[in-house]
């Protein structure tokens, strides 16, 4: 950086800049949302002069969303558990398959091999609709329609391609001979899975994980179709804000701010793992 | 410091493009203590046999035992083998120290003697001042040495060194396999080296399997590939510089044998420089290879007239390469020789430096005057 000019620094700081105003202000905007009442959000011109009130997260915390028309009933923290829940088992399930067939695909040639793998990526290529209207019958008949499990497992269409493709490229970059230099001094193949290939593929299973669990969350199609209200996450759960007497906007905003907290908490602390993984660099041995 | 043999073991590696024969009918004997080298260029199928020995490949067909168990169905962790890779394939997040120690482990060694061991095979390998950094942050020849001192510090019936000093400085290199023969030797190790450098395999190897398309083309001491090899694969890939190969017609009279070679240049012998029984084979060979090594290939009065092309002097030896009608001919003198380029000279070697190779199938028919 020593050699970069004064003017290249400010024009560096003015790019930096830009971009994180650009990327920062819908959340700035909705986080001081939150902090309103319809009838400020509303007013024209809109001023950043107002009184703060946390009225909206009260009403989403306790369930009672009191409207022009009258009191309502929230479920939000419940759609919050459902999102949480459904995310975190999806990522589980998908992480204790996915990452052992990952290793399988990288690491041995079978017969079919490519072709099962590249069916499981097709899996991301089908429009979800398409799949959904046979899936919901299917459902039907097997009783899975309105369940955790049900759901888990439609789930599985997001994260597990996702986490296969990924950990598959960081179980290639990891040189077989370190594996085998492990296997010759004494150590079984499964101690030399858990022991050497998981740890150096550490950083890419926190960053297929982190992708997979942020898909998960953000899914909304899934959950529409295959369940109701006390199943659904937040991504459904939000459409009960556009009530009879107007769209709740202070509440979407303050719903969106709670509902981003466990991603962006969960990206945060995996970074770590992400930093890590680029500055090690030795994979390769 | 076990005894391995390798019988009748082949490799074929099934893709969809076809199947690639790597190691064909293999038969390899190495006694307790000894020290091999498999010796031969990129995709000869050295490596392929080393990883068989270790089991990461399987065997397509044939046994190897060591100390005589079977050993080419077990998994790598019951071989009670050492092996050093070529790649290092140190552990990223262990230190140079512990990457070492590591494979001790799971020996019932006592905690001080483990310590200790490290400790003198990093000094022997040079290595003791970096004990504690890690792998990425040390050079190519330093992580080589670790990986080697890795595979050393162990007790195992055999020991796979794949070409173990590729990466050390040359200065090094030489000091190291003097140590490591020493070591080796000491430890009364039974050892397969895979290198593609003659100059190691002479130094370290009791014994040079020398191998070329998947297929053992000599097993002999370093001396013995020298002086005499079995064909001309043998004879023109040991030995720097490498083998003249003439293409020649046999003619023999009664007291006389002479080879015509390509653009007319006759080498004559008396008779008597032949055993009799070489004589007849002769007789019934018109056509032949002939071999000299450039050291046997002498300056001064002879038969073989050509137009220096370049001199060269090594420090150590000088190389002199003759124009002898169109081919490019090879002499090297352990003297410092000096030549004008374009300058005629002759060259001449003597009956007991020729190698004869059967025209066709390449196979030695005799070394120095008698049958091979």
């Amino acid at each position: 950086m020593d050699h970069s000019s004064s003017l290249e620094k400010i024009l560096r700081s003015v790019a930096i800049t830009l971009v994180l105003v650009f990327f920062l202000f819908p959340i700035a905007w909705i986080f001081l949302m939150s902090l309103q009442t319809n009838e400020t959000i509303l007013s024209i011109p809109p001023s950043l002069a107002f009184t703060p009130i946390i009225d909206n997260y009260t009403a989403l915390i306790t369930g009672q969303l009191r409207t022009a028309a009258g009191s309502l009933q929230l479920n939000f923290m419940q759609n919050m558990f459902n999102s949480v829940l459904l995310s975190v088992c999806s990522v589980a399930l998908s992480l204790v398959l996915g990452v052992p067939a990952a290793y399988a695909f990288a690491r041995f040639k079978f017969r079919l091999g490519e072709d099962i793998a590249f069916t499981l990526l097709s899996f991301r290529f089908a429009p979800a609709l398409l799949v959904l209207l046979p899936l919901s019958l299917y459902f039907k008949t097997l009783g899975l329609t309105n369940t955790y499990i049900g759901l888990i497992w439609v789930y599985q269409l997001i994260c597990l391609p996702l986490i296969l493709w990924i950990v598959r490229g960081y179980f290639e970059d990891i040189s077989p001979d370190i594996e085998h230099a492990y296997r010759i001094a004494g150590n079984s193949w499964w101690r030399t899975f858990t022991r050497i290939s998981i740890p150096l593929a550490k950083p890419g299973i926190a960053a297929a994980g982190l992708l997979a669990f942020i898909f998960a969350w953000n899914n909304f199609v899934f959950a529409l179709i295959l369940a109701s209200a006390d199943k659904q996450p937040v991504t459904v759960g939000a459409l009960a804000f556009v009530t009879a007497s107007g769209i709740q906007y202070g509440q979407i905003a303050a719903a969106i701010i709670i509902s981003i907290t466990p991603t962006l908490a969960l990206a945060l602390y995996a970074q770590r793992y992400l930093v890590e993984g680029l500055s090690m660099g030795a994979v390769k041995g | 410091m076990a005894e391995l043999n390798i019988t009748r073991v082949d490799k074929i590696y099934h893709s969809r493009k076809g199947d690639v024969h790597a190691v064909k009918a293999l038969d390899l004997a190495v006694k307790p203590g000894e020290i091999v080298a498999l010796l031969g260029s990129s995709g000869c199928g050295k490596t392929s046999t080393l990883r068989m020995i270790a089991g990461f490949e399987e065997v397509s067909n044939g046994s190897i035992t060591l100390g005589g168990k079977a050993i080419h169905t077990l998994p790598p962790a019951a071989r009670g083998v050492a092996m050093a890779f070529e790649a290092y394939s140190l552990y990223p997040p262990l230190t140079i120290g512990e990457n070492m120690s590591f494979a001790l482990k799971s020996s019932r060694l006592p905690q001080a003697e483990q310590e200790k061991r490290v400790k003198d095979m990093a000094e022997m390998l040079e290595i003791a001042d970096i004990l504690n950094k890690y792998p990425s942050s040390v050079s190519g020849g330093q992580q080589q040495r670790a990986s080697l001192g890795r595979a050393l510090v162990r007790d195992a019936g055999l020991y796979l060194l794949d070409e173990p000093m590729g990466q050390l400085e040359p200065q090094l290199r030489a000091v190291l396999r003097g140590r490591i023969k020493h070591y080796l030797r000491e430890h009364n190790c039974t050892t397969i080296l895979v290198t593609h450098d003659q100059t190691e395999a002479n130094a370290l190897a009791d014994r040079i399997a020398v191998m070329e398309g998947g297929i053992l083309q000599q097993y002999a001491t370093p001396a013995e590939l020298k002086a005499r090899p079995a064909n001309l694969f043998t004879g023109t890939f040991i030995g720097e510089p490498p083998m003249n190969v003439f293409a020649a017609d046999v003619s023999s009279a009664a007291d006389r044998v002479s080879f015509t070679v390509e653009g007319g240049t006759t080498l004559s012998y008396p008779a008597s420089d032949m055993s009799d029984a070489l004589r007849q084979r002769l007789a019934q060979t018109p056509r032949i290879s002939l071999g000299i090594r450039p050291h046997a290939l002498h300056l001064g009065d002879g038969p073989v007239r050509g137009k220096v092309m370049a001199c060269q002097w090594l420090g150590d030896q000088t190389h002199v390469a003759v124009d002898v009608a169109g081919r490019t001919v090879v002499s090297a003198s352990q003297e410092r020789v000096s030549r004008a380029t374009g300058s005629d000279v002759s060259l001449n070697v003597a009956a007991r430096d020729l190698h004869l190779f059967d025209h066709a199938s390449g196979n030695a028919i005799a070394h120095g005057g008698t049958l091979a």
